[in-house]
């Protein structure tokens, strides 16, 4: 247990001049604004919207700049700004079957309507370092565009739930649970797991989800579709009783379709993972997806193989980043008192076992 | 309440057009307007936040997926018609915009506002979303599956 200290106000103050200083870093080089940050270093914004749970972007690249490009810290301080901003209401869900969008790929269908749309991805590039982008004044290459083909982007999964070749997924307007408003109670439904994913921390999302690549909880996916681009958000507004649309985020949505399940009254179906998450951030929804459908087992009359990524209590009480900051670095903070009790306790077994040793002895 | 005139599904585009529109677009159309009608607030503009919801599997039960910032407010135009906003975003300036807009357009002054504000944003939004889209379908691929060797 910590305990509350007083002083040390003008080391602390002065400690924070100098975190200012080290944050500016040589006066010589010009200082970031924060449309460089939000523009420019976007992936990066992306994730602390994601993490951070709040979908603005200005605000998410403030955030960058204060925390010196720590994005854990950084999701800290959009976390904190939330707090302190009223809800003024609860979308409609919103429908990522109309998307702009910007990357549709799948891998289960080569020839998909709609189209393999690759976007400004990374793939397919060769992970050299470019050394044009350190050169000054160089103005990237001109952008191919292509006549638009009117046709939807249907999902995926659409295919097989014609044929009924998949579990079917039952639409519900009912008023999910909100792990922000009510503390997470286990066992958590899947709307609670599917939002405690999407805000969890990337880096463990996609530790758990790889773990069932490799076989802890093993379950089979392929990237039945991957898309990115942005939808409406759409809100009823009190005052007039009917909804308009506010504005708009860009998402990313992965739909896995995995391994099937049957049963006697059942013929075989595949089953679905699914993972919804702000901005471009296709690493992260991959593995929501993965750990979704991990955490279904039971629902689907699967076996606990007892894989960590099959353990709600195990993966959604450790997937928050600022809940683990939190606890993990409060150690640093005094402890003088607890440890004082330690050091007089270990005296003292000591003490009593220089006196029992030479009666052993004996 | 609904307002029976002009109809809500009018009102209801011109208010999405407004929420959606870039900010300085807005400022630009609406100086170039040049009108500066009395107004009171019913609610200053206020900062807060909507929780945006998706749906398991795309189609599924809705889940909260995470919350995104909005600006709100409502003002009363001394000609009685009450204007609202509701914008992605902390900009005060936009929501007051979009708010008396919002009012402007109950009056006989909407024809007028259409044409020099709301038809040059609508053209504005439409031209970037067709290029992002002419982008995106430059990068259409098609796949061809290659027979591996121990098949061949």
């Amino acid at each position: 247990m910590y305990v509350a200290v007083k002083g040390g106000e003008r080391a602390i103050d002065n400690a924070h001049a100098w975190l200012a200083e080290e944050r500016r870093g040589d006066p010589d080089v010009a200082a970031l604004d924060i449309a460089q940050i939000r523009e420019q270093l976007a992936l990066a914004v992306n994730r602390v919207m994601a993490e951070g749970s709040l979908y603005d972007p200005d605000l998410a690249a403030l955030a960058i700049k204060q925390a010196r490009g720590d994005l854990i810290e950084a999701i800290f301080l959009i976390r904190a700004y939330r707090t302190t901003l009223p809800r003024l209401g609860l979308s409609h869900p919103i429908d990522t079957g109309a998307m702009a969008i910007d990357r549709r790929i799948s891998a289960t269908f080569k020839d998909v309507p709609g189209g393999q749309v690759l976007g400004p991805t990374f793939d397919y590039t060769h992970r050299l370092l470019d050394f044009a982008l350190a050169a000054e004044g160089l103005e990237p290459p001109a952008v191919a565009e292509a006549p638009v083909a009117p046709d939807a982007v249907p999902h995926v999964a659409e295919f097989l739930d014609r044929e009924g070749l998949i579990q079917a997924e039952v639409a519900s307007d009912a008023t999910p649970p909100d792990l922000t408003r009510e503390p997470l109670n286990l066992p958590a439904g899947r709307a609670l797991r599917l939002q405690a994913l999407t805000r969890g921390d990337e880096g463990f999302v996609l530790g758990m989800a790889y773990s069932t690549q490799r076989g802890y909880g093993r379950n089979h996916p392929f990237v039945g579709e991957l898309r990115i681009g942005a939808v409406a958000v759409e809100l009823d507004i009190p005052e007039l009783g009917f909804a308009v649309e506010i504005g708009e985020v860009t998402v990313t949505e992965c739909e896995t379709v995995n391994q099937f399940v049957g049963s006697k009254t059942e013929p075989p179906q595949f089953t679905r993972g699914y993972g919804l998450v702000f901005g471009q951030t296709e690493r992260k929804a991959i593995s929501m997806a993965l750990v979704d459908r991990a955490l279904r087992w039971e629902e689907l009359g699967e076996d606990n193989v007892g894989a960590p990524a099959q353990d709600q209590e195990f993966v959604l009480y450790h997937a928050d980043n600022i809940q683990a900051t939190g606890f993990l670095e409060h150690i640093k903070l005094p402890h003088y008192v607890d440890f004082q009790s330690e050091l007089e306790l270990i005296r003292k077994l000591r003490r009593e076992a220089a006196v029992a040793r030479p009666e052993a002895a004996e | 309440m609904a307002q029976p005139d002009p109809t809500n599904d009018q009102r209801k585009a011109w208010m999405s057009l407004l929420a959606k529109a870039p900010a300085a677009d807005l400022a630009r159309l609406w100086a170039g307007y040049d009108a500066a009608p009395a107004f009171t607030w019913l609610r200053p503009p206020e900062i807060g936040m909507v929780m945006v919801r998706g749906r398991a599997g795309a189609i599924g039960a809705a889940f909260n997926l995470g919350e995104m910032s909005v600006t709100r407010c409502s003002l009363k135009l001394a000609s009685g018609e009450v204007g609202h906003a509701y914008v992605q975003g902390r900009d005060t300036a936009k929501a007051q915009n979009a708010a008396v807009i919002d009012a402007l357009m109950q009056t006989e002054a909407a024809p007028r506002l259409r044409t020099a504000v709301l038809m040059p944003l609508q053209a504005g939004l439409a031209a970037a979303a067709d290029a992002r889209a002419g982008k995106a379908a430059a990068t259409k691929v098609e796949f061809f599956t290659m027979v591996r060797g121990e098949n061949a």
